[in-house]
């Protein structure tokens, strides 16, 4: 194959991935150039007579395109701006009051297990007793270790781009969105920098008559803050590996609406429900109250939530129809959608922190606190704590090398809260391995304990714990009602989960074209989906022969965007323009690849495109 | 002779595809709701003409491309993130409205002060590019009125295709109606090039583009000038969005010729 001649950047540092946790290590680190300009050590070594020559590449067409609303402490978000006025940024207000809720059932179609049901029949008994109503039990308090009391709600978008417009006025920094890196650079187990991705090419990645090659950026540090699925990420991981007894076997998609409510609706701006029990136990869910009467609301479709047929979107609908959300939510406007993957493994999904030439910060490098539900401001911090190890190696004159990099940044994180409460979380939740009552149990254990006590288990990866149809669907529904289904979705060549969920009672949605609407719709309406062209698919089928043996298609059913649907044969058919870059297609796979290593068919990639709506 | 040109491309910001636009009655005239919060674009015909200018700037040596941008100071910001990497250009930024409700005539003003500043400009020496059409409102009365100021006499509007002659001389290929175009030769610069869609392809993100640009963007965005548009001299009586109706479902492999009788049965019915 002939050499593709490439471009070469250099730089002092390059980040990858513009969210919260590279927010935090870019703020970190232009206050610093801000207030010592003119310092040697903040001179650039690959321009010299230049400050620090800093690069920022973001996948997403645009800062704040496609991540979620949050409520959080904010804690480490506060250290950074100590005088921080979240009025001043949109959709953002401070926590005014907390729900935690448990929904009933009111349809008596979900596969809730005997005691959920005798657990409704009895609440509703003593409804007159209780603090029930709507279909709900409100609990009597939070649980202390979920509260974000002192926190704020906000929309991650709207914050990115507050804090993305921050960095670029001080002219420090370059953030450069709507280029996807491909892969590090990696020479000697030394990480160079990185390589961008092909443009000009057919989604087939072959090249066309405006092909450019992925330009190579090289850098002393990259810093690497791709996410759950970020492709830098991913590739680190194969190339040294996790530490011994890590693994990301916990996951979740987390989709979500943004509503316009009524003007009556009065509910007021930083009000918080947490829910579960409804559409289905393992299912959680969250509303959020922004000034102006929007609503972000949205549930968690967890990986050890054993439906093959787990369709994030038509859970969130009957969801939010659950009559103790649909009061607040009826007669709404949709204003936006979206859905992302979390890597929900927590302190045991943490990979190599550092390497010589690289570190890794934010949800990627498991900072997610799975016990609080609480991940941004965890990143933020992470990526503060990198950008003082770096500057404190900059004053030092030290390389960026692996044990330079945990000295100064590891220790930090090893030192700080993320890291004591990361470890309280650490196997909070291993008891949903055996269902939803053991998770809880476990969880209430570990967070009243302080991570003392937990119910032990050993976590298997999801494509280890799918059940079949007719094994989930026992009892609910019959293997002759299932090979019916499976028969007729096979002829339309269309996804089963819909089928499947109205043969066990769910009622059809009633679209209304404001609120309710279509899967499509969402994309267009909600999310404003887009993907220029020049640019290769990002997800691909490894070997095309397992999709055909796979029976599962777990990766159709789960797509949070309808961009993988089925195709000929069994091999899905994957449409790039329709693809919001979730990721759950990436651990929803149901087929290991023979050389193990939890690696299964589906490739996820670096690309552009997906959400276009700021207001997630 | 030199056919080293100054190509100076007009160009506001349109909201992003898909948006949910909601205008909105202010003290000082209409206005979109949350203008702040909805993400933006260089307008689609006047991005043609930047790429145009682009190609043409490269085939001229000597030649140098200026985009000359009214919109609000930060979503100018957010829109030369991306677009930076595109093509090579100098920013000179106004901060004002772009919202689409600012009337052509001083919207043209402003532009025109912009343009008579900048350093060392050789007017006989200038190609004045645009949009035809906006995204937002009709540019080609604000690239008219513009020219007009600039005494730019010689105007093309929904130019498809440019050429310049070893001579000096310029041709233009105008859209004229019945799909047809008619083809002017121009003796000299400068002229007034309403663009239509042109004849290229969006170019690639090129990050060496992006830092070289990024060098003049920023200082350009910092010493802005704020616009002196108001639209006191436009009155609006109302504003409203067209009423739509969507329909959407999925069609796979579906014939064109199906698709048309579709449209075809659908318009006769309405």
């Amino acid at each position: 194959m002939a050499q593709v001649e490439r471009q070469k950047l250099e730089a002092d540092i390059v980040c990858v991935g513009m969210g919260p946790a590279t927010g935090g290590f870019l703020t970190t680190l232009t206050k610093e150039i801000s207030e010592h300009q003119g310092e040697s050590y903040l001179d650039s070594k690959v321009m010299p007579g230049m400050p620090l020559q800093v690069l920022c590449y973001e996948r997403a067409d645009d800062m704040g395109f496609g991540v979620s609303g949050v409520v959080s402490r904010a804690r480490g978000i506060k250290q950074s701006f100590p005088d921080i006025d979240w009025s001043q940024i949109q959709m953002a207000a401070p926590v005014k009051g907390e729900k935690l809720a448990y929904l009933l059932d009111p349809i008596g179609a979900s596969c809730r297990s005997g005691l959920f049901k005798f657990s409704d029949t009895l609440i509703r008994s003593l409804k007159a007793v209780l603090p029930y109503k709507d279909e709900a039990l409100e609990m009597p308090f939070i649980p202390p270790f979920m509260e974000k009391h002192g926190g704020a709600v906000f929309s991650i978008g709207q914050f990115n781009q507050w804090v993305g417009m921050n960095l670029m006025s001080s002219g420090q920094v370059q953030i450069w969105p709507g280029m996807p890196v491909e892969k590090p650079l990696v020479e000697n187990k030394k990480v160079k920098g990185v390589r961008l991705v092909n443009q000009g090419v057919e989604k087939s990645g072959a090249e066309t008559e405006m092909f450019m090659p992925g330009m190579d950026i090289e850098a002393a540090l990259t810093v690497v803050g791709d996410g759950p699925v970020g492709a830098v990420g991913q590739y680190l991981d194969e190339e040294f590996g996790m530490p011994q007894g890590h693994h990301k076997h916990e996951w979740a998609v987390g989709m979500k609406f943004v509503v316009q409510l009524r003007d009556d609706v009065d509910l007021e701006p930083g009000t918080v429900f947490h829910t579960f029990g409804y559409p289905e136990p393992e299912v959680f869910g969250f509303m959020y109250i922004y000034p102006g009467k929007v609503a972000s609301l949205g549930i968690f479709i967890p990986s050890w939530f054993d439906n093959p047929v787990r369709t994030a979107y038509r859970y969130l609908q009957h969801w939010m129809m659950h009559p103790y959300i649909w009061k607040h939510v009826k007669g709404g406007t949709l204003k936006s959608w979206g859905a992302k993957s979390l890597q929900e493994s927590g302190i045991t999904g943490e990979p190599h922190l550092c390497g010589d030439g690289y570190a890794r910060i934010g949800e990627g490098s498991g900072s997610t606190n799975v016990l609080t539900g609480s991940g941004v401001d965890e990143a933020w911090t992470t990526g503060t704590q990198l950008a003082e190890g770096v500057i404190e190696l900059l004053k030092a004159g030290k390389p960026f090398t692996k044990e330079n990099l945990e000295a100064t940044y590891v220790a930090k994180r090893r030192a700080s809260w993320v890291q004591e409460e990361g470890k309280v979380a650490e196997k909070s939740r291993n008891g949903f391995s055996y269902g939803v009552i053991p998770g809880l149990i476990g969880m209430s254990l570990a967070g009243f304990s302080k991570g003392l006590l937990n119910i032990p288990a050993k976590l298997v990866a999801p494509h280890k714990r799918y059940k079949s149809l007719e094994q989930y669907f026992a009892g609910k529904l019959s293997v002759q009602k299932i090979a019916e289904i499976r028969e007729i979705c096979k002829k339309a060549n269309k996804t089963i989960h819909d089928e499947i969920m109205n043969a066990c009672g769910w009622p059809e949605i009633p679209y209304d074209g404001t609120l309710l609407v279509t899967q499509q719709d969402a994309l267009l309406i909600g999310g404003k989906v887009q993907a220029q062209g020049g640019f290769a698919d990002h997800v691909e089928f490894i070997d095309t022969d397992i999709c055909k043996g796979c029976g599962m298609q777990v990766c159709v059913e789960i797509c949070s965007a309808q961009a993988i649907a089925p195709g000929e044969e069994g091999v899905p058919v994957f449409d790039r323009e329709k693809c919001v870059h979730c990721g759950a297609c990436l651990w929803n796979c149901s087929q290991e690849l023979p050389q193990g290593h939890g690696v299964t068919n589906v490739k996820f990639g670096a690309g552009c495109g997906g959400l276009h709506s700021v207001e997630n | 002779m030199s056919n080293a040109y100054s190509i100076i491309v007009c160009a506001g910001l349109a909201p992003d595809p898909l948006q949910r636009l909601e205008p909105m009655d202010t003290p000082t005239g209409p206005a979109l709701k949350n203008e702040m919060m909805l993400p933006a674009v260089l307008d689609p015909w006047a991005a043609c003409a930047l790429y145009e200018a682009d190609n043409l700037a490269k085939k001229l040596p000597g030649s140098k491309v200026y985009l000359v941008s009214m919109a609000l100071k930060t979503k100018l910001q957010q829109v030369m993130m991306v677009l930076s990497q595109k093509v090579p250009f100098e920013l000179v930024a106004i901060d004002g409205p772009s919202n689409g409700f600012t009337d052509a005539r001083e919207c043209a003003s402003e532009l025109a002060q912009a343009i008579e500043a900048i350093p060392g400009l050789d007017k006989d020496k200038m190609l004045l590019f645009g949009g035809w059409e906006s995204a937002t409102r009709a540019a080609g009365a604000t690239m008219q009125i513009l020219g007009e100021k600039l005494g730019v006499v010689d105007q093309f509007q929904g130019v498809d295709k440019i050429e310049i002659e070893p001579s000096g001389a310029i041709k233009l290929w105008e859209r004229v109606e019945g799909g047809k175009q008619q083809v002017s030769l121009c003796e000299s610069a400068p002229v007034m090039v309403g663009w239509a869609t042109g004849e290229l392809p969006e170019p690639p993100n090129n990050p060496q583009v992006g830092m070289a640009n990024m060098r003049t963007v920023m200082p350009a965005l910092q010493k802005a000038k704020s616009a002196a548009a108001s639209s006191s001299a436009l009155k609006f009586k109302g504003v409203t969005l067209p009423a739509q109706v969507r329909e959407t479902r999925i069609e796979k492999d579906m014939p064109v010729e199906a698709i048309a009788q579709e449209l075809v049965t659908w318009i006769r019915g309405n």
